[in-house]
Parts: structure tokens; sequence; C-alpha cells
């Protein structure tokens, strides 16, 4: 029988909750042997080679192609897990969503003190995403069927839940292992 | 007149002295009934609602609710974490709450809540209001960010401090603490050893200098969920 394949991604993150799921050490070994990795950072597969049991989104949506990519997850995978602060509230990219954007933009382009911007120009060129109003978290955007927060979630949330899910139980993790920082 | 009284809660009888609460009864017989806005040492205020219990089928915030002979209570029900539950995942919404960087995690009473009620994510959408930070004060900073109008500290400074440093200006969404003076916190008569700055249950009043002394690991609710401690003294 086929593996069961998981797909990951990391969106508006910062690649610390990638960074934990490295964290399970050796546990890594029994990971591949367990499953298939498709479209992930981790085996640099850029699209989806088909269906998936696990998506794992890390990152909250902050432009157009954080949506497109995290609809493009939920059309390919079975299970869907927001993984750390980012992808449950949106963390510190949402820090912005209180200030308009306009005003983001001045000050990371043309007001902010080490800004070197002789010409004075706003980075306009089509290929850019564009930034959406707010940085919204995923399931504000898509159904999202898990949640496992944190800033990162440690290794061992990550290993529990996926093993977890992957043996087709449920997911009851410990106090310790759900935590917000 | 009895010296005791006898109530149940969740079907266990306990004992309760006139003149207290159902939350001080549940307590002095080890049930930790989940409050937030309720300190001890503190006038009563009724306010966050995370106490409600059942008390002969009405609900009743059981910080302020006195314990009467028979009252039969429900308090550790599907349907009482349900509204709770909501309680708290509004509170989040409503305010900016960046656990990740906030000096207050790991001991912050919001954030313990959630993890004992089970929550991964709150459900409702972000509002993501604009609040205020002060930092004008030498020793103290007030983060409305984190602010959940729970009024312990309006109360601590009122009763304890004896100086009303804060009070509540506006209404609804606009409502907020405001301090005793003409613009900010550093022109009030606010000592950093107040009791009004250790009252408060997040991360808006904040002593400074003293942020993250405490490692993960050793925090209040890092291991065991905020209430165990009422549970355990009882069974002593």
């Amino acid at each position: 029988m086929a593996k069961p394949k998981v797909a990951t991604t990391s969106l508006a993150g910062c690649f610390g909750c990638h960074m934990s799921l490295l964290d399970i050490d050796d546990r890594i070994l029994k990971l591949v042997e367990l499953v298939d990795f498709d479209k992930s950072p981790v085996d640099d597969i850029k699209e989806f080679t088909g269906r998936c049991a696990i998506g794992l989104i890390e990152g909250g949506c902050c432009n157009e192609e954080n949506v497109r990519v995290l609809q493009d997850f939920r059309k390919h995978c079975d299970i869907l897990i927001s993984v750390g602060d980012c992808a449950t509230m949106g963390g510190i990219p949402a820090l912005r969503n209180n200030i308009p954007l306009e005003e983001c933009y001045e000050e990371a382009y043309l007001n902010g003190p080490s800004v070197h911007n002789p010409k004075g120009r706003i980075p306009d060129d089509p290929e850019l995403p564009l930034l959406l109003d707010k940085v919204y978290p995923c399931h504000e955007v898509v159904k999202i069927d898990y949640y496992l927060p944190g800033c990162p979630p440690p290794a061992d949330t990550l290993w529990e839940a996926l093993v977890a899910l992957l043996s087709n139980k449920p997911v009851n993790l410990p106090y310790e292992l759900i935590k917000y920082d | 007149m009895s010296e005791t009284m006898t109530i149940t809660i969740d079907g266990r009888e306990i004992q309760a002295r006139p003149g207290q609460t159902i939350l001080e009864a549940a307590e002095a017989a080890g049930v930790y009934i989940p409050r937030l806005c309720y300190m001890k040492g503190l006038t009563p205020h009724g306010s966050c609602r995370v106490c409600t219990v059942l008390v002969n089928g009405r609900p009743q915030s059981a910080c302020t609710q006195p314990a009467t002979p028979g009252a039969v209570i429900e308090n550790d029900t599907e349907r009482l974490l349900a509204l709770r539950r909501n309680i708290i995942e509004m509170l989040f919404v409503e305010g900016n709450h960046f656990c990740m960087f906030c000096e207050k995690s790991g001991n912050c009473e919001l954030q313990a809540l959630a993890y004992r009620f089970g929550i991964p994510a709150p459900m409702y959408p972000y509002l993501w209001p604009k609040r205020e930070v002060d930092a004008s004060h030498p020793d103290v900073m007030v983060d409305h960010n984190r602010c959940i109008l729970c009024a312990r500290c309006v109360r601590a400074s009122r009763d304890l401090d004896g100086k009303n440093v804060f009070q509540f200006v506006n209404r609804n969404g606009h409502k907020r603490v405001a301090v005793n003076a003409e613009a900010r916190l550093g022109d009030t008569d606010l000592k950093v050893t107040d009791k009004a700055v250790a009252a408060c249950p997040v991360g808006a009043l904040l002593k400074k200098r003293v942020g993250y002394a405490v490692p993960v690991g050793k925090r209040l609710y890092d291991h065991e969920p905020i209430g165990s401690d009422i549970a355990a003294a009882h069974k002593k």
C-alpha cells in the first residue's frame, strides 16, 4: 500500500514551524517510513503531484499568493492543519492589522530610518503579489480541520498530532503541548 | 440560625457559611469555579461572566451570588464549558493578544483559561482594534491592546491602595481604562508596589524591566491548568 502523503507550506510565516518539525530529531526517520512528502519546502516539490492525506500550513495570509496557495492546499489535502500562531491567529505579521496599508508601505519603502530609496518608488512590479488589507488567520480563508498553536509549536506537538492522525486516532494532546508561545 | 448550610455543586454536597458567595464556598470545599474578573481580596465585580453557574437552573455569576440553603448548582458541565469557552474566545478576538512575545505569557490568567478549556484557536473573527500603549510611568506600563476590562486594577487601586488611579471611561465597544491624570500614567501617583499593578490578570499592566525573568517551563501555568491548586489544597 502506498504511503499517505503530507504536504507543507510556509505562507506569511518565518519557517520557524518548519524548523520545529525538523526538531523531532531522529523521529524524522520514522516519519519518512510513515509518509511521503509531496509539495513542501522539505523536498522542494513546487506543485502537488496528487492527493495528500495531510497538509501542514505555517503562516497566515498576508497577500494574494498566500490565499491561492492555501486554497490549493485545501483542494488537495484531506486534512488541513493550521500550524503555529501565525496560521491560527495571524501572529507577528498581524501586528500591521490596525495600521492602514498605505502607512505600512510608506514606512517600509519611504520613511523608515534605514530606508535607502533615492527614486522614492514603492515596489509595483506586476509579478509581486499584492498585499491584503490585513493578515488573516488561515481559518478565516478556508476551512481548517486542526489547530496546533505555538510560536513555534513544540516538536512533540507536531509529532504527536501527526502520528495520531496517521493512525486514525483522535488528536488528544496533553496539556503541556498546547501553548500559545 | 445554624452555623453552616448545605449546597450541592454538580451533585456533591458541600457546606457553606452564611455570607459566603457560591465561588468562595466552592473554593473552600476544593471545587474550582473558573473566574477571571474575580480576585481574592477585591469587591466582586461580576462582569466577566466566566464564573457563571446554574443556580437552581438559573445562570448566575458565582462570584457575586450568595450561597443559599439547599441551592442546587451546576458548574462543571458541557453546556457551561461551552459558554465559558465562548467568553474567552471573544476576549481574545476583541483585543490584540500576541502571546508569542507578551511578557505575561505563561502567567496570564486569560491564556491559562484558554489552555484549561482546551481552546486551540479562537473561532470568532478577529477585530484588530487600534489601542494605545502608555509607557510614560518610569516603572509601569499600560498596554490597552491586552486589557480585558476586568476592573481588577480599578478596584485594587480604589479599595486596597486608596488612590483611584484607574477608572473606566466610555461605554460598550469604546469602554477603556483611563488614568486619574490629565493624560498619562506617568502623571498619576501610582507606585510600582501598588496592589493595582499586581492585580492585572493579563499583560495590560506590567512592571518594567522584569519581563521574561522566569524561563519557559517554570511559569505559573506551564504544567498545571489554572485552578489545579484549589483542588490540590483541599486534598492535603
